[in-house]
């Protein structure tokens, strides 16, 4: 059907026409089905991230190894030593000479060490305080931040049993962990996993799905079909948002029943955050194979604009706030940040609808300027 | 083998290193994406990845009118990390402001706090933290306690005992984030950066159909393996040296070990990841089998080699399994000669692995390419 206007006449108006559409996403969905590598994504892979995720990403330091030098004979000295060997955060080994722990910091067996030097004795009989000095392996800054605090708490404890007296400060602050009393960091990065595993699910996968259809020219063939560009895009896309969806479900079931995260907010919210992120996901997969037209460029620009940027930037792992003003303007840019922020609170906190809504605005702007974006390079293969 | 066959064989191998390269980076676009995304990534990503706690709101609901509080809260407005301090008026509005997560903890100061304080010389204040940021919650606890135990409201208050307790922090004294990121994500960049080139190598050909006819030419499964392993060599050890001139000219990190050390490292290191890149390859019908499955194999690896959080965090399996990723052992060869002047000794402890693990799959790769000929 011709339009009636001179001026439409480029533009081919096509009606809507839900049988077309219908099997247009049958198609899809068959061929999705078809490759393994697609389930192995969607199914395999989210179990191998989540339980990545809640035990081998930890933040949570237990059993540093470090050595203790006890280079003083003295029976005082003797038990500021054995104070060390109390704690399950610290996994200790006694030495007698520090040449002999120097070599195990460098090569990365011990991550410090604490000497209790040969004059201890009298300079604490002189003055009343321990004299000790503590060397960490600054190589591996969070550990070493760890073993300095935690080794001057064991020798002020020590101290303080010592003397008897407790020393009161001025102002004691009684601290209370809110959504996260055990303040396992478990609890903090499996909920944010479910956005990365999103992100590979929806911009990947898509990206690469697409990208094919172009580096084998069956796009061109149907886009020269009768259907519109918005139902093939659409008809392309949906069996992904289904796929991502069925994972979200999966992952948030996995978090909950053996990963031991409370999903303390409703399904219902956590479905309508997934959906929402899913536009910006599935957007940026659809431009990135619109760009780049072959696999191999579509997989390293998924990879590098897409995963990576989600893991790094969307304060999943790394605090935005502690990054520079520059880097924090770039996160506004990742649709994964404002996903995160909403999975930790739903999991953790409930539904607070005032952290939501800005968040699904975000990602909902964010999408639409990707969609926008990938049918203006789609439509313009046609000319 | 003659002489004659095994010049034949390097002209064949030349031939075809140049045709794989070429497959690579005749696109402008493939040559400008093989090294510009992860330069920029190691820019963008060597600021944002800080464990360091800074720039971060905290709320206080202030019930008390007396001096000892008021001074309580002028140290907190002082202090460095804290961008900004909240002051709100209810305990409701100190819980919305810690649910929205617009501040980190909030602190409720008591109304008897003053007085407390005049009798007792110590008050108790209630901080809440939020359980979400856990790592960074903790840290900001350390610091407010700090801050808490530094203030003096009198005079004549006595002081708490000093220890005499010195804390050095070895390789890197002032503990920068930086030092720490920039090697270990040269690694990890250098390393999908291998993983992806190769893992495609194959089943770009598997695809199209023409590796059945590669398999009848004259080129032996050997000389094949070989000419797909090179080009993700070559293009991926020069993006690391790229990214370790950029480590030590731009972010001016110490290099202090052998730089000829680092590179036989990393040039098996590099050999490793296209060894798993291969056998990836090697076993995908689809150029889509074989990204997937190095995304499979690719992100998990990360996680495990110690990259973010240490490897002695993580449950024993783990750490065993660790010791099977080349990623691993090169982030202890690259960290420790940057900044540990690592002992040819312990470099070499981390070097076998990485041969063994190039060694092993490399045949295995070729095993695969022969065997899903049927």
């Amino acid at each position: 059907m011709k339009s009636a206007s001179g001026q439409e006449k480029s533009i081919v108006v096509r009606r809507f026409d839900p049988a077309r559409f219908v099997a247009l996403v049958r198609k899809e969905s068959l061929q999705a089905m078809r490759d393994p590598s697609t389930l192995l994504i969607a199914l395999v892979l989210p179990l191998i991230l989540l339980f990545l995720f809640a035990y081998a990403v930890s933040l949570d330091v237990r059993h540093v190894r470090i050595g203790v030098v006890l280079e003083s004979p003295g029976a005082t000295a003797r038990t500021l030593a054995d104070a060390f060997s109390g704690t399950h955060y610290l996994d200790v080994t006694f030495a007698y000479d520090r040449r002999e722990v120097v070599g195990k910091l460098i090569a990365g067996e011990l991550r410090g060490y604490v000497v209790i030097p040969q004059n201890f004795e009298r300079h604490f009989a002189d003055t009343g305080s321990p004299l000790v000095q503590i060397i960490t392996d600054g190589s591996q800054p969070n550990t070493a931040n760890f073993v300095a605090n935690y080794a001057q708490g064991v020798v002020q404890t020590w101290m303080a049993n010592l003397t008897g007296t407790i020393p009161m400060p001025a102002v004691q602050l009684e601290p209370r962990y809110w959504f996260n009393p055990e303040l396992a960091s478990r609890r903090a990065l499996v909920p944010g996993a479910i956005a990365i595993i999103m992100t590979i699910i929806g911009t990947l996968l898509t990206a690469l799905v697409v990208a094919r259809e172009w580096e084998r020219g069956t796009m061109e063939a149907i886009l020269s079909t009768p259907a519109s560009v918005l139902e093939i895009l659409v008809g392309k896309l949906l069996p992904y948002f289904v796929l991502g969806m069925l994972s979200t479900l999966i992952a948030a079931a996995l978090a909950a029943f053996l990963f031991d995260v409370p999903l303390r907010g409703s399904l219902f919210a956590l479905l309508v955050l997934s959906a929402v992120f899913m536009m910006p996901a599935l957007g940026q997969g659809l431009l990135i194979s619109s760009l780049a037209r072959n696999q191999f460029l579509a997989s390293q620009l998924a990879l590098f604009s897409g995963y990576l940027p989600a893991f790094m930037l969307s304060g999943f792992l790394f605090e935005i706030d502690a990054m520079p003003a520059p880097i924090r303007a770039i996160t506004w840019l990742i649709p994964a940040r404002y996903f995160v922020s909403s999975l930790k609170t739903i999991f953790l906190a409930g539904d607070v609808w005032s952290v939501f809504l800005p968040d699904l605005l975000g990602m909902a702007t964010i999408g639409l300027i990707f969609f926008l974006i990938a049918q203006r390079y789609t439509r313009k293969s046609l000319e | 083998m003659s002489y004659h066959d095994f010049r034949t064989m390097l002209i064949r191998l030349r031939a075809q290193f140049i045709k794989e390269l070429l497959c690579i980076l005749r696109d402008p676009r493939n040559r400008v994406v093989v090294f510009v995304p992860p330069l920029m990534q190691l820019l963008i990503f060597s600021y944002a990845a800080t464990m360091e706690v800074r720039n971060l709101d905290i709320a206080v609901y202030n019930q008390d009118t007396g001096r000892a509080a008021q001074e309580l809260v002028w140290h907190l407005e002082a202090a460095r990390f804290i961008a900004q301090v909240h002051h709100v008026h209810s305990n409701t509005a100190l819980r919305e402001q810690l649910a929205e997560g617009k501040v980190i903890a909030a602190i409720a100061i008591p109304a008897d706090f003053s007085r407390t304080v005049a009798v007792s010389g110590s008050g108790h204040a209630q901080v809440l933290v939020d359980g979400r940021r856990s790592n960074s919650g903790q840290i900001v606890v350390g610091y407010l306690s700090s801050i808490a135990r530094d203030i003096r409201f009198t005079a004549d208050t006595a002081p708490i005992p000093e220890t005499s307790v010195t804390v050095r922090h070895w390789f890197n004294p002032n503990l920068v984030y930086l030092w720490f990121m920039v090697p270990g994500l040269t690694g990890t960049l250098a390393f999908f950066s291998a993983l992806m080139i190769t893992a495609l190598s194959i089943a770009r050909e598997r695809e199209l159909g023409t590796f059945d006819q590669l398999l009848v030419s004259p080129a032996s499964t050997l000389e094949i393996i070989l000419s797909k392993s090179l080009p993700a060599l070559t293009i991926s050890t020069l993006l690391a040296l790229l990214m370790i001139t950029l480590a030590i000219w731009f972010f001016r990190i110490p290099f202090t070990g052998s730089f000829g050390l680092l590179l036989i490292g990393l040039v098996l290191f590099i050999l490793s990841a296209v060894g798993i890149g291969l056998v990836i390859s090697a076993i995908s019908m689809t150029q889509q089998q074989a990204i997937l499955g190095g995304f499979v194999i690719g992100v998990p690896t990360v996680l495990i080699s110690g990259f973010a959080t240490p490897v002695e965090n993580m449950p024993l399996l783990l750490q065993w399994l660790a010791q099977a990723i080349p990623l691993t052992h090169f982030l202890i060869i690259i960290e420790g000669c940057f900044l540990k002047a690592l002992p040819p000794r312990d470099v070499l402890a981390n070097l076998w692995p990485l041969a063994v693990i190039a060694f092993t799959m490399l045949p295995i790769a070729m095993i695969f390419a022969r065997s899903r000929l049927q």
